[in-house]
């Protein structure tokens, strides 16, 4: 079997979220070194708090302040920290539940190894100095004394800080190792040669281009491949005005259908080498290939007479 | 066993609009249901399940809405699940909840759909930097702007046909309080005007991108008798799916919205969908999809779809009238378009639809499509229950 080609595919965005009520105090309450939780109406305080009562479903709005001090419910040594973890020296990841709080809040414990760690031990929030009303804005915990004394409650707060976040902005970046498989491999050498190489479905007889190692009618394998062109017929297109920001191509264009000659159904591309309102359905054209650039540029016409609409009216 | 018959008893929208930034996802969609709980007279407890629908992950970044929505939803101890069909998705998310009633599995489901489009990009999500591919055109508008001229060459219709849609949609928006945009200074004058963006639609002639949410409840025929506002019955519903190309393919008028309707009709015993049925709610996030769903749902000819659109038949008053609500083209939170539409069709068998009602409404389409033309999902209700 040839080689498969393979590439990295990165995507990536800012998504932005409007936090609402309780999530707002919450995370501006952070910046200003302050945890809340919200009170359900059977009285437990949830930290970090929810909108809505997970037992009864009902909305919650009563916050409460929880203390900066807590206890271990429970642990797990982390080894080997990763890019973005909250310390980049072995840790335990713990759930602590802060004085005055029912349930536990995930995050760091900076600690030298697990034997300095365990249930049931007092730990403490370390503020991170520069704070912006994020998780982060805890840059950890640490380990506090255990005096004994008994443990504060939660206190009532309004939620309420001047210039409260109301919104934040998460980036999101998934690495993939893209293949496109055995069919579009064979199909780009075939474009590095200049050559527009499909596969023939061995039950309908169409020939698929670009091919996709099967045909999505029959379910079956296509192997046999067949080299369309080298013209086809222009059977349907759209005039772009708006620049797309992943697009290096001045606008007004003509992105169409051109339905090679051969081919079963239509592939997609530029039309050039004629004035964008001048392009016709119909039109006969052959692709232009340009140095440094698998795919042909564009398209463009070959001057022979237009195709008539019969012929091509099945590969609009 | 036969099918039980499904009452949709609750309804529950958003305002919608460019960017709802006082609330969270979790607001957002809560909103919607507890308006549907609402209308429905019934309580969280009262609900035995939950069906969400969601835009493909990449339009807002949400990757398990069904896991961080379950306490909005007051799913916690329920079955909850998801449904994904690009923008098909709110209708095939309703189909699958009513499903459930209808096999006499749960007595009465709340579903959902949403979309924040304000918190992402849609147009990003669908251009994503796909390696060795060619970049030709971003966005649905530049897909789909093709096989609208296909129409036009195939039907001979005059170039005009889209604009009288969006005119129309959008004067029918301004009755709809629910409607994103309120284009009250709207002129057909207007509308021919604006830009071209991807030659034939027109800026005017294409979807907004909204904020908003939508959830219904059904229920069986023993919990709809409880139900303070008279329901909507469900007489038929129906999904279908083909790739977005193949050899083949009619892209103008794919054989899967022909197979979904045929299937919607026959099991709501239409012979005549033109004048058996009162009201169409159909996907249409380009203006000349209305001509062309009006043939492939089997209202028109093929090649006359236009005609009905010209002759006024689809306007509030005529006697067809298509997306009286604004559809798609006036209120596009892509995840919940297609629940929208089932919604709608629903309130106006109901004879709640407000200034935007149809007058004596009994039998309405809900439609929705999603992908390249990919997935269909449509239903038929009336304001009986089905008799067989």
């Amino acid at each position: 079997m040839t080689d498969v080609l393979s590439a990295p595919l990165v995507v990536e965005f800012p998504f932005t979220r409007s936090l609402g009520p309780v999530q707002s105090a919450f995370l501006t309450g952070l910046r200003e070194q302050t945890v809340l939780g919200v009170r359900t109406a059977a009285g437990k305080v949830l930290v970090p708090p929810v909108e809505y009562d997970p037992e009864t479903s009902a909305e919650l709005s009563e916050l409460a302040e929880v203390g900066a001090t807590g206890t271990v419910t429970t642990w797990a040594w982390n080894h080997e920290p990763r890019r973005g973890q909250p310390l980049d020296t072995p840790f335990a990841w713990v759930l602590v539940r802060l004085d005055g709080a029912d349930t536990a809040l995930l995050h760091a414990l900076d600690v030298p190894g697990p034997d300095a760690v365990h249930t049931g031990m007092r730990v403490r929030i370390r503020w991170a100095a520069e704070r912006a009303g994020a998780i982060t804005d805890i840059a950890c915990f640490e380990p506090a004394a255990d005096d004994g004394a008994p443990l504060a409650a939660a206190t009532p707060h309004s939620g309420a800080f001047e210039d409260p976040l109301t919104g934040v902005t998460l980036p999101a970046r998934l690495d993939y190792t893209y293949t496109p498989g055995r069919a579009t491999t064979s199909y780009l050498n075939g474009l590095k040669e200049r050559r527009l190489i499909g596969e023939r479905c061995p039950v309908c007889e169409k020939v698929y281009i670009p091919p996709r190692g099967a045909c999505p009618t029959d379910g079956v394998a296509t192997a046999e491949k067949v080299e369309v062109g080298p013209s086809g017929t222009v059977t349907t297109y759209a005039i772009v005005n708006i620049k797309a920001k992943n697009l290096d191509v001045e606008v007004p264009y003509v992105y169409a259908h051109v339905a090679m000659d051969g081919a079963g159904l239509p592939l997609h591309g530029r039309i050039g080498g004629i004035p964008y309102d001048q392009v016709r359905m119909g039109m006969r054209v052959e692709p232009v290939w340009k140095d440094g650039n698998d795919y042909p540029d564009h398209y463009r016409p070959t001057g022979e007479p237009d195709a008539d609409y019969d012929m091509y009216k099945e590969q609009l | 066993m036969s099918k039980q018959p499904v009452a949709v008893t609750g309804i529950g929208q958003t305002k919608h609009v460019a960017a709802r930034r006082d609330v969270s996802i979790a607001g957002l969609v809560r909103e919607a249901a507890q308006r549907a709980l609402e209308d429905a007279g019934l309580d969280w407890p009262d609900i035995d399940a939950v069906v969400i629908g969601k835009a493909p992950d990449f339009f807002e970044g949400v990757m398990m809405p069904e896991l961080y929505l379950a306490d909005a939803l007051g799913a916690v101890g329920k079955p909850m699940l998801r449904v994904h069909t690009a923008g098909s998705v709110g209708g095939s998310t309703a189909l699958v909840a009513s499903n459930l009633v209808a096999a006499g599995v749960h007595e009465t489901v709340l579903t959902v759909a949403f979309e924040k489009q304000s918190e992402s990009n849609a147009m990003w999500g669908l251009s994503l930097p796909v390696p060795f591919t060619q970049p030709l055109v971003a966005g649905a508008g530049g897909f789909f702007a093709p096989h609208i001229r296909s129409y036009m060459r195939r039907t001979g219709a005059p170039d005009t046909i889209g604009s009288l849609v969006a005119y129309k949609d959008r004067r029918n928006a301004l009755k709809n309080p629910y409607a994103h945009l309120h284009e009250h200074d709207i002129t057909l004058e207007k509308v021919q005007a604006s830009p071209m963006l991807w030659d034939p639609v027109r800026y005017s002639e294409t979807c907004p991108s909204s904020d908003g949410a939508c959830a219904m409840v059904l229920s069986s025929r023993e919990r709809a008798a409880r139900a303070p506002h008279r329901p909507a019955w469900v007489h038929g519903g129906a999904m279908r799916s083909e790739p977005t190309m193949f050899a083949g393919k009619d892209t103008v008028s794919p054989q899967a919205g022909k197979d979904c309707a045929a299937d919607v009709y026959r099991q709501a015993g239409i012979t005549d969908p033109r004048r058996e049925i009162d009201a169409v709610e159909m996907y249409v996030p380009f203006s000349w999809y209305e001509p062309m769903w009006l043939e492939n749902l089997g209202f028109a000819q093929e090649g006359e779809g236009w005609k009905l659109t010209e002759s006024g038949v689809t306007e509030l008053d005529g006697d067809l009238p298509v997306n009286p609500s604004g559809g798609v083209l006036s209120t596009n939170p892509i995840g919940a378009s297609g629940m929208i539409r089932f919604a709608e069709a629903a309130l106006q068998v109901r004879g709640q639809a407000g200034e935007h009602q149809v007058d004596g409404a009994r039998r309405a389409v809900g439609h929705a499509y999603g992908g390249g033309s990919q997935f269909f999902a449509m239903w038929l209700v009336g304001d009986e229950p089905p008799t067989s």
